[in-house]
């Protein structure tokens, strides 16, 4: 995974509650096997009419969030399924920020798994940020993981909480698995003396 | 100190832990399925790992798979299946592949395989995981790099999640099912009411359910933002585990019925929420939105926007109302339906069946409604058969297919059309869930038999007072 230290970037606005995982992305991009290539399916059924052409209406489709590599979003952001898809379209679609008043659980446990960092505000701080923002030519703010603090548009800086493990491991891009296989010798030791209820899942 | 179930299953399961970080779980039971998975295998091979457990990993294919008896046209749902095929082949993960005869909803056949025992903490790359926690177990949705993480090590790490005990309480009506029950419920507590939560579902009306029903409750936890749902085991679970495939036997199931008799929680354990649900008065409920908890009971109305005290709840009703092309005042009981959906691991086991089938056995089908009823599993099929339901069905005018996720997520050919409305026995009535444009009504195995009959909803105790 790819650390995560700080980054300055343009900011889009989704004042949406409850935008789940189907919403997020789209069916056909979960077919795929690959790990690669799955902005184009972010928020196609918004994005997009039938016969593939952008509608102007949908926000994400604002010129002057062009660009966009941190998304104000509404309550609730990602909930639904449990589908890393949803995480890999943003990410792949350029958002390595999220900021929301909450989000749903797996989803933001995926976001940490893969290097997108989502920031829970108090929701009149999210809808003050979305109210900075320039619809017409664009805003951009500063989030640094380090120091825990977005600096918005006007320059003013507001502090967040993050989970510390995870933020050790974006800091550090550091490989959960392999963190995890430090412990080996424990697993194995579990293991040995937890036999487990079920003798295989092979049942003949 | 006195423990809940979910505390007792934790602290059995730790492998490693230190101040302030996550622990690292053991997890005994890890279930596979073709969608959520190529991804983390493929990691593996980058990585050189291997399989840690594939005693302890079962793949299944159920998503994408077609419903109708014919070859995978598809070509992306074909490449993620040969793909599941292939990696389990390469790192020896027993799989129960389409004509299998085992084959199913991966959250149907862990249970019915006797798989799915109580004390275990049991994942999956699906959502609905939680559904395995009717027995009593531990059992949590994961994405894609947690489903690698699982099978390169075994363990998860995981922070504790807060516990909430609802407790259902009252007398189920006639007619009223654990679907009713648990939509009701999501109505009160909110699609994000169990964010951070785990949820033990307790109280009289809990006790008196099948094992199927616990598994229709469980299974929709996570539709109120929940982390995982579950229930202590007690006699009805034994029972169910009694003679499965994977079930113990013998002196084995004496010694693990005195572990399982163990794990209920004790007297006085303390739980971070406690929430009562009521059904003493509960009807059929039927969902109007597009949220789980957008739901009124049948004899109830499409409700205004301006309804709602919060300005976020506005919006979203009006969002919904919009797609949903729904008018407010409009009666439940007025909306016309084109589909109906019998399945998904919500209610697509025999019980649900059997419910559905007494709503039509010896009625027609509306002729403007198409009807689809698609068991859970291959095993559910065979038995449903053996019952003679599927004549029931047919007869009536429904076609009844084989086992998947069918029309529950629109990945496979089973799906609305733009503009369709379906009452639906699955779990989610998102935009677009059940394909692009449709419109998703939630509502019980029986309800969705009565609206196939009647062309639009309708109170299933008044179509039918005895079947029901
Ligand atoms: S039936 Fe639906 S909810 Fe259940 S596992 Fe399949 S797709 Fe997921």
């Amino acid at each position: 995974m790819k650390a995560f230290r700080s980054l300055t970037g343009r900011v889009a606005v989704l004042d949406r509650s409850d935008v789940d995982t189907d919403q997020i992305v789209a069916k056909q991009a979960l077919g795929r096997i690959d790990r690669t290539g799955f902005g184009q399916f972010l928020f196609y059924d918004w994005r997009f009419d039938f016969d593939g052409t952008p509608r102007p209406e949908f926000e994400l489709n604002n010129p002057a969030f062009a660009g966009a590599r941190i998304l104000l979003a509404g309550r609730n952001f990602g909930c639904g399924s449990s589908r890393e898809h949803a995480p890999w379209a943003l990410q792949d679609y350029g958002f390595d920020v999220v900021i929301a008043p909450s989000f749903g659980d797996i989803f933001r446990s995926n976001c940490g798994k893969i290097g997108l960092v989502t920031i829970e505000l108090d929701a009149a701080e999210v809808k003050r940020l979305m109210e900075l923002v320039d619809l017409d030519r664009g805003s951009d703010m500063e989030v640094d993981l380090e120091a825990k603090t977005i600096t918005d548009p006007r320059g003013r800086v507001i502090p967040f909480e993050y989970d510390e493990a995870t933020r050790h491991r974006l800091l550090n891009g550091l490989d959960e698995i392999g963190l995890a296989l430090q412990h080996e010798d424990e697993i194995a030791a579990y293991e040995a003396s937890h036999p487990g209820p079920v003798a295989t899942t092979a049942i003949r | 100190m006195p423990r809940t179930l979910f505390e007792k299953i934790w602290e059995s399961h730790v492998v490693h832990e230190e101040p302030g970080e996550p622990a690292l779980l053991y997890v005994d039971l890890h279930l596979v399925h073709e969608v959520t998975s190529p991804q983390a295998f493929d990691g593996l091979r980058l990585a050189g790992r291997r399989v840690r457990r594939p005693d302890r990993t079962l793949a299944t294919m159920d998503h994408n798979v077609p419903t109708d008896g014919g070859p995978v046209t598809d070509p992306l749902a074909r490449a993620q299946l040969e793909a599941l095929a292939r990696n389990c082949s390469d790192f020896g993960v027993p799989i129960y592949a389409t004509g299998s005869g085992r084959e199913g909803i991966v959250h149907v056949i862990g249970p019915e395989l006797g798989l799915t025992q109580p004390g275990m903490t049991i994942v999956c790359g699906d959502s609905h995981a939680s559904t395995h926690g009717a027995f009593g177990a531990l059992a949590f949705p994961i994405g894609t790099s947690e489903v690698e993480h699982v099978l390169a090590t075994q363990c998860l790490p995981q922070r504790k999640p807060k516990t909430m005990k609802i407790e259902i309480t009252g007398r189920l009506r006639l007619g009223i099912t654990p679907k009713d029950v648990i939509l009701g419920t999501i109505g009160r507590l909110g699609v994000s009411g169990g964010v951070g939560h785990l949820i033990e579902y307790a109280g009289e009306v809990v006790r008196g359910l099948s094992m199927e029903g616990r598994m229709t409750i469980c299974n929709m936890s996570i539709e109120a933002g929940a982390r995982a749902g579950m229930i202590a085991p007690d006699d009805t679970t034994f029972a169910y585990m009694e003679g499965r495939p994977a079930a113990p036997r013998g002196s084995a199931r004496e010694q693990a019925l005195d572990r399982w008799r163990a794990l209920a929680s004790d007297e006085g354990a303390v739980y971070e929420r406690v929430v009562e649900i009521d059904v003493d008065g509960l009807q059929p409920q039927v969902t109007w939105g597009t949220t789980p908890g957008m739901v009124v009971p049948v004899d109830g109305r499409v409700p205004d926007p301006s309804d709602f005290d919060d300005v976020d709840e506005q919006a979203a009703a009006a969002r919904a109302l919009e797609y949903m092309a729904l008018e407010p005042g409009t009666p439940i009981a007025d909306i016309r339906i084109d589909r109906v959906f019998i399945g998904s691991c919500t209610n697509s086991r025999i019980e649900d069946l059997r419910l559905a089938a007494a709503v039509l056995d010896g009625k027609k089908v509306n002729p403007r409604v198409r009807v689809l009823v698609v068991p859970g599993s291959a095993t559910v099929k065979r038995q449903a058969e053996e019952e003679g339901l599927d004549r029931i069905f047919k007869e009536a005018g429904c076609e009844w297919r084989e086992a998947g996720c069918s029309m529950c997520l629109g990945m496979n050919p089973d799906v609305l059309m733009p503009g369709e409305r379906c009452a639906s026995t699955s779990n989610r009535n998102f935009e677009g869930r059940q394909g692009r444009g449709g419109r998703t009504h939630l509502v019980s195995p029986p309800m969705a038999a009565a609206a196939a009959v009647a062309g639009h909803f309708v109170d299933v105790r008044e179509l039918d007072p005895i079947g029901a």
